[in-house]
């Protein structure tokens, strides 16, 4: 039997959806009567794939407090181990936060918590940063909360190219907390003659040393702009396939020998790489700490260009508290105190020239705040339909696990 | 066996109030079949359901509905057999590998240096060190010391051992080495708990019969020492066939040598792929339970189990 199609309001097609499922499941049920009683309580037990949750009531104005989820090493901290920004946030606000290093990977975190927020129920975090994509995705399934632009008045200082970003037109949902680049590096010594494409990884003289990174949309990103696509704008399945059978060929030539996320660092300091498709900040970090021995730049062709975002968690009652924290962080000034600490690309506008004041070696790092050259050169990856992001995401992982 | 012979007498002895007992046991046991059915049970039958589902109609990433789709089964096995048959060589080079470095070993602990008790004791915390450790951080150490600039590999390459181009991090061998050298305290405990045990007057009576030492290894220590022999390898080959830290590309591992639990991995992580995950979980212990009560019936030792 051939479905119907669907109707397009998304509220009646979501209860079609439903209705469907539930009449399947019914069938299913009663033809595989072997698993019974129990089937019938862990499936009761097991979040509905298919229901929206909503918004939990906000009680911010009762309970000043807040969570607050991020990576490791993304926020300035002193030698005490405070955070000296957020100490400032209570102190102007009244609202006590605790942060935690939560995040240590989109997809981790995501497990983690997808169950409680398929049920709306609260998952002990009221304000999330977590990686373009995953915000999509987030937003796609009604995970996270629609932000009252009213209570970010600072909201007007966000970078202008970050306004309209397609997962989330006009930023109801999502601001962006930072940013970075992913681009070609090469250890100086090793490779004196330097890179400056996608396509120069692949000189034999580096075979087996190569890293690319197992982030599908920043190694994809880069190979496809390589081909002359234009990853924020209008790209298919071909484009997806031929990058597709770059990589492959790279990986099982032995071109391409390390496709990994963080754990890359590790590589460029044993040298085991030499030359990678890495992300700005770390490389920033990884030259202070060893001596300089890279060298970064976002290839001509272009490079990507990701944000992390804020976002509120479906099950939050404390919405408010997180509108204010956000608002706070587009002080172009707390924005350039953070940035001094962290090595990625604030959003805020201003930020430059607050930064100036601070440290003036600082507020010219491109990498930290670029000018409209780089910028030009950097993109940002188009959201993709989950059917995409099912298939994309298949292909990638199949070239990883070699199959 | 001797331990046999001491079941039975210890269950003579315990009869008289037999009604009584079994309830008391069954009251002890409790707390233990609670534990089984909440932690084992049910997360079992879960992964049963889930590997049965299908996804869902106009389904977003990761959403599944239950439909007894048992092409799941068909569909991975066609997609990840040759990680399948990957993990479960790796496994048994590695069993082999620690059981040729480990008897040896064991048997210098166990028979060799019963009369100094003090170096019986030194060898064996030397053996047990390594759990102070986490394994992690161990198995990144050892990419440390196999990596490309390392001296191992510098030196293997200076004495012709490795092409100029070759490298140890991200191959095969590099994840059989882990997997060996990770286990290798799982192969040992059991085969010196075995051979400390071991009569020496067994292979005493051997000699006098004119075996050769030889023949009375192959004879009479080897049969001794089998549940030892077993227990190790079990411990070994179990949870090497669905390692999937060494074989991780974060660790030892490359694209060309994932073993099956990076597949289950990333298609729960990452590919949020459920079902595959769940029908590949489910194969796998599958598979390992066949292996494993075919080579312990093989072996003949099932009063162990």
């Amino acid at each position: 039997m051939k479905p119907r199609p669907l109707p397009a309001d998304p509220m009646v097609r979501q209860l079609v959806q439903q209705a469907r499922n539930a009449q399947i499941a019914r069938r299913t049920l009663l033809t595989g009567a072997g698993a019974g009683a129990a089937a019938l309580a862990l499936a009761a037990c097991s979040p509905g794939a298919n229901s929206a949750p909503t918004a939990a009531a906000d009680s911010s104005d009762d309970d000043k407090s807040l969570n607050w989820d991020n990576w490791a090493l993304y926020i300035d901290v002193d030698d005490a181990g405070n955070y000296p920004t957020l100490e400032a946030f209570t102190t102007k606000t009244g609202i006590k936060v605790t942060y935690s290093e939560a995040v240590d990977d989109n997809n981790t975190y995501y497990g983690k918590v997808k169950d409680q927020l398929a049920l709306g129920q609260d998952i002990g975090a009221d304000a999330v940063c977590l990686t373009d994509w995953m915000i999509g995705r987030l937003i796609r399934f009604g995970y996270v909360q629609e932000l009252d632009h009213d209570n970010i008045p600072n909201l007007a200082n966000l970078a202008p190219s970050l306004k309209d970003v397609s997962f989330d037109p006009g930023r109801k949902m999502s601001v962006p907390w930072q940013g970075g680049f992913a681009g070609i590096c090469w250890n100086k010594e090793k490779v004196p003659g330097g890179i400056s494409s996608v396509e120069e990884l692949w000189d034999p003289q580096l075979k087996g040393r190569v890293g690319v990174l197992s982030e599908m949309r920043d190694t994809m990103g880069l190979i496809m702009l390589e081909a002359g696509v234009d990853i924020a704008g209008e790209w298919g399945d071909d484009e997806f396939a031929a990058a597709i059978d770059v990589l492959k060929k790279q990986v099982e030539d032995g071109q391409v020998r390390n496709i990994k996320g963080n754990s890359y660092k590790e590589d460029l300091v044993n040298e085991d790489t030499l030359a990678a498709i890495v992300w700005s900040g770390d490389i920033i970090q990884l030259n202070a700490e060893n001596d300089d021995r890279w060298e970064f730049i976002v290839p001509e062709k272009g490079g990507t260009l990701w944000n992390d975002n804020f976002v509120v968690p479906i099950g939050s009652s404390r919405k408010k508290n997180a509108e204010a924290l956000i608002n706070y962080y587009y002080d172009p000034h707390v924005a350039a105190e953070v940035a001094a600490y962290v090595n990625y690309i604030t959003p805020v506008v201003g930020a430059k020239e607050a930064a100036m004041a601070i440290d003036p070696e600082l507020a010219n790092n491109q990498l930290i705040f670029p000018d409209a050259t780089t910028l030009d050169r950097a993109h940002v990856f188009r959201a993709l339909s989950g059917a995409e992001e099912q298939k994309y995401n298949a292909d990638f992982q199949g070239i990883l696990l070699g199959a | 066996m001797a331990f046999a012979a001491f079941a039975t007498t210890a269950a003579k002895s315990g009869e008289p109030a037999p009604r009584r007992r079994s309830r008391v046991a069954l009251l002890l046991l409790l707390p233990g079949i609670l534990y089984l059915v909440l932690f084992f049970l049910t997360p079992l039958v879960s992964l049963l359901l889930t590997s049965f589902q299908a996804p869902s109609e106009f389904g977003d990433v990761g959403e599944f509905n239950y439909a007894f789709r048992w092409e799941n089964y068909t569909e991975v096995v066609g997609a990840y057999l040759p990680h399948i048959l990957r993990s479960f060589g790796f496994a048994f080079v590695a069993t082999v590998l620690a059981l040729v470095i480990s008897y040896p070993l064991a048997y210098f602990i166990g028979v060799s240096s019963r009369r100094w008790p003090l170096l019986q004791s030194v060898m064996l915390v030397l053996v047990i060190a390594p759990f102070f450790i986490s394994f992690l951080l161990r198995t990144l150490a050892w990419k440390q010391l196999l990596s490309d600039e390392s001296f191992v590999v510098t030196s293997l390459k200076a004495v012709s051992l490795l092409a100029p181009d070759a490298h140890l991090t991200g191959t095969p061998f590099a994840v059989i080495f882990g997997l060996t050298y990770n286990f290798i305290p799982f192969m040992t405990l059991p085969l010196y708990a075995t051979l400390e045990r071991l009569d020496l007057r067994y292979l005493e009576a051997g000699t006098d019969l004119y075996a050769n030492p030889f023949h009375v290894f192959l004879k009479v220590t080897i049969p001794l020492s089998m549940p030892g022999i077993v227990a190790g390898t079990l411990l070994t080959f179990i949870p090497a066939a669905g390692d999937y830290i060494n074989a991780s590309r974060d660790f030892l591992g490359g694209p060309d040598s994932q073993m099956i639990g990076n597949v289950i991995e990333a298609n729960f992580l990452v590919l949020l792929n459920y079902p595959i995950a769940a029908a590949l979980s489910l194969i796998l212990m599958a598979v390992i339970l066949v292996v494993v009560s075919f080579y312990v019936k093989r072996a003949g030792t099932e009063e162990l189990l």
